[in-house]
């Protein structure tokens, strides 16, 4: 059995600079509490989430990238010994334009039931996908990175 | 966001979204069953939930499984919410530094 859950948030931007908030360190430390992914994208490369003073917190690997449409990770905690316990899960991260709005899917699962590791980040995402959207449609993110990281 | 408290403005629909943040990832006819309720009734209901990016919905092979979106509801808590609770989180870590001496992640 797993664990999923699917997100999606419709932002008015393009494919091409969605992807680039996602995966510029630069960008995505403004919304995703002051994390960014670090990786070569191509798949079977390393893929981290690190934060600006240099923590690591998960890692893992790519196992699709398609940009600026769709890019697929296996992920796993590392800071939480009970997170990390429960092993890799994997994240999809679709990208459809409509129009002048992007269409972003977040699907996440792990192939287990009642998963700590789901329930951590399910919280997390919709708090970082309105700031993506804040960001992509003012130029800035409401929701600030934790104060003083 | 007009679309989003509608589709909040109703009992049934909000008992869905229930069901869906209790077990996510449910069929049409499970969720008939939970509520007890006409597959007519509730096929109406969720259309209303999916316009209005409440449920996300992903086939699995001839089967259409709903997910529970919270991300519409977030983007109202910030709109009206994040600000004093930003201020709150602020103040305690102001707070937490001045007693320790230090910053904290």
């Amino acid at each position: 059995m797993t664990d999923k859950f699917v997100y999606v948030t419709y932002i008015r931007t393009t494919p091409e600079k969605m992807w680039e908030a996602l995966t510029k360190p630069e960008f995505t430390r403004q919304f995703w509490f002051g994390i960014a992914q670090e990786s070569t994208f191509e798949p079977g490369a390393p893929w981290k989430l690190v934060g600006s003073e240099g923590k690591v917190y998960d890692t893992g690997e790519v196992l699709e990238c398609d940009p600026p449409r769709r890019l697929v990770v296996k992920w796993r905690n590392e800071f939480k010994p009970e997170l990390k316990a429960e092993g890799y899960s994997r994240c999809t991260m679709e990208l459809e334009p409509d129009g002048e709005i992007t269409k972003l899917t977040i699907t996440h699962t792990i192939d287990r039931e009642g998963s700590k590791f789901i329930e951590a980040v399910s919280g997390g995402w919709p708090k970082v996908l309105s700031g993506l959207k804040s960001l992509l449609e003012t130029g800035h993110a409401i929701e600030p990175s934790h104060p003083k990281r | 966001m007009d679309a989003v408290f509608k589709a909040l403005a109703d009992p049934t629909r909000r008992q869905l979204l229930d069901r869906l943040f209790a077990r996510n990832g449910q069929t049409l006819g499970s969720l008939c069953e939970e509520i007890k309720m006409s597959r007519q009734a509730v096929t109406k209901h969720l259309a209303l939930l999916e316009a209005a990016n409440l449920i996300a919905a992903q086939k699995r092979g001839r089967e259409k499984l709903h997910y529970l979106n919270p991300v519409p509801i977030n983007e109202i808590a910030d709109r009206w919410i994040g600000k004093y609770e930003r201020h709150r989180v602020r103040a305690l870590a102001d707070l937490k530094k001045n007693l320790e001496g230090k910053t904290d992640d």
